[in-house]
């Protein structure tokens, strides 16, 4: 661990605004699903960057975690690095890129494919917290809806779904329903992430922009949303990965050229590197340095 | 035997002026009421506080729900209310965009009431939404197309068809069919008076055109400036009227 920039307060929220988050989100922790209000200040980066996941973070954070931040599953592009290099500097505290090292995590729209232990906290950047918003403009409405367990308009989008593309076709962001109670949006992460919302790590959602923040405590009971003829399916690419083989990872799309080549590698940078690491190959690796 | 819905003495004022004041009836099960008036003497707003959309200054709306016989409708719990607007009571706005959802295909408009009260199986949604498409004479192929693709008319039966999807007792009208040409209003009032009948729906139906209330209404009340100035069986209100603004509303329409 170095020292963090004096010029900053620990974690660039200054110790009040922080008490107020904290407040909010055990507020969250308590009632598992509901979007806590809290007042989402002004961060040193635009809205939709992750102002909501970075407060959090900043809250959560004791000079002794060690911080990963993950941007669609890689450590290294702009989102992650930046991020990571934020609170290097405000914070002063240990980084790394392996999720079982890891004390506090945050990530934009992946959950890690390493399965997270108890102790652990992932903290998602949120840009709509609310589930029910492209069905339902008023917020009025939406709130009423929430507390009167009204959720049969979020059906009404997989039936779209279903009657236009013959399957549910919402492949990210896909609603579920939290011990049985409030219907929530993971986030931006793919369906395929949806059986690991059930966890034993605390999972934390913030959304800069629209002010909330809401929670899944450990083991909490997470069922995503689906109808009787229309199971629930955490869908991927039908590939293994082109780097170290793994079939059971989610996987990008990668354009190589223009004559039509492709290849599928994990989307989980930290998860592939760690199987490379092992030896495992895949379709595209570099034969001559097995 | 125990009335539908019973008004008592419902009083609505904006500020100073009245919209409407001391509306007393009751109705009984499948009876429909007409409601008639000028623009502005207090049908809509009438009709509002009965369904719960406005509260009321003063008076009772007592509904005999199902389960539990005559309620005070008004001092029911907000969930409960909002239950029965969307299971027994059904509410078929002037314009088909206030009561559609115009983003999502016409079988997610008749579906989402089902989906409301727990229905969770796509083939039997799909079932009942090509079925109630047939009765209010929308082609089974349309039922993907999103109502902005539908004529006005047709905008008005699907309106209708997701209204009446869940079986309820009570419909509550409003100008049905106000902004319709009159061959296409001719059809509506059709198809309406064979649900109406053939459901054995109560329903108030508030219009002020008298050749909408003669077809549908079994009684009439006619308002002015927020009273209620006349009430009797339908035919006999317009054969006969008593009041001097009726007299003056039967002769006001033109004879073709």
């Amino acid at each position: 661990m170095t020292a963090h920039d004096p010029n900053y307060n620990f974690a660039y929220l200054d110790e009040q605004t922080k008490r107020m988050i904290r407040r909010a989100l055990l507020k969250a922790l308590a009632i598992p699903g509901y979007q806590v209000p809290f007042a989402s200040r002004e961060m040193p980066m635009p809205y939709g960057w992750g102002t909501g996941g970075v407060q959090v973070t900043a809250a959560c954070l004791t000079p002794e975690d060690t911080l990963k931040v993950i941007d669609q599953g890689a450590d290294d592009t702009t989102n992650a690095v930046s991020i990571r290099k934020f609170f290097e500097r405000t914070a002063g505290v240990a980084v790394t890129g392996h999720t079982a090292e890891a004390s506090l995590i945050q990530t934009r729209h992946r959950i890690p494919e390493t399965p997270l232990t108890e102790g652990q906290i992932l903290v998602y950047q949120v840009p709509i917290p609310e589930p029910l918003r492209f069905l339902e403009p008023r917020e009025t409405e939406t709130r009423r809806m929430h507390a009167l367990e009204e959720y049969g308009l979020m059906y009404v989008k997989l039936y779209e779904d279903i009657a236009h593309n013959g399957e549910i076709s919402t492949a990210y962001a896909y609603p579920v329903r939290v011990e049985g109670r409030y219907v929530m949006d993971p986030s931006p992460i793919p369906r395929f992430d949806n059986p690991k919302l059930e966890s034993a790590a605390i999972q934390l959602f913030g959304a800069g922009r629209e002010q909330r923040i809401y929670a899944l405590p450990p083991y909490c009971r997470v069922t995503s949303l689906d109808f009787e003829d229309h199971p629930f399916d955490p869908s991927k690419a039908d590939h293994d990965c082109d780097l170290c083989g793994c079939g059971t990872s989610y996987l990008d799309e990668v354009i190589v050229d223009d004559a039509g080549g492709r290849m599928f590698v994990c989307s989980d940078t930290d998860f592939c590197a760690g199987r490379q690491a092992e030896g495992h190959q895949g379709r595209l690796s570099r034969k001559e340095t097995a | 035997m125990t009335p539908l819905l019973q008004a008592k003495g419902v009083t609505k004022r904006y500020g100073a002026r009245l919209g409407c004041g001391d509306v007393s009836f009751d109705l009984y099960p499948g009876e429909v009421m007409g409601i008639v008036g000028e623009s502005g003497s207090g049908k809509s707003t009438l009709l509002s506080c009965l369904a719960g959309h406005l509260v009321p200054d003063a008076g009772k709306v007592i509904y005999d729900t199902r389960a539990q016989g005559p309620r005070d409708v008004l001092a029911l719990p907000e969930p409960e209310r909002r239950m029965l607007g969307r299971t027994d009571w059904a509410f078929v706005h002037q314009n088909p965009r206030d009561g559609l959802r115009m983003g999502v295909s016409a079988g997610a408009n008749v579906g989402e009431r089902l989906m409301a009260v727990g229905a969770r199986h796509y083939g039997q949604i799909r079932e009942q939404a090509v079925d109630w498409l047939g009765r209010v004479e929308i082609a089974p192929d349309r039922i993907d197309d999103r109502p902005r693709a539908f004529s006005g008319g047709m905008q008005q039966r699907l309106q209708i068809a997701r209204n009446l999807v869940t079986g309820p007792r009570l419909v509550f009208m409003d100008e049905p069919t106000g902004g319709l040409d009159v061959s296409v209003q001719a059809r509506l009032l059709d198809l309406l008076r064979g649900l109406v009948r053939e459901m054995g729906l109560s329903a108030i139906v508030v219009t002020h055109d008298l050749a909408v209330v003669r077809l549908l209404a079994d009684r009439l009340m006619v308002m002015k400036d927020g009273a209620v100035v006349e009430t009797g069986l339908t035919d006999q209100v317009l054969d006969d009227p008593q009041h001097g603004y009726t007299q003056l509303l039967v002769s006001s329409v033109l004879q073709v």
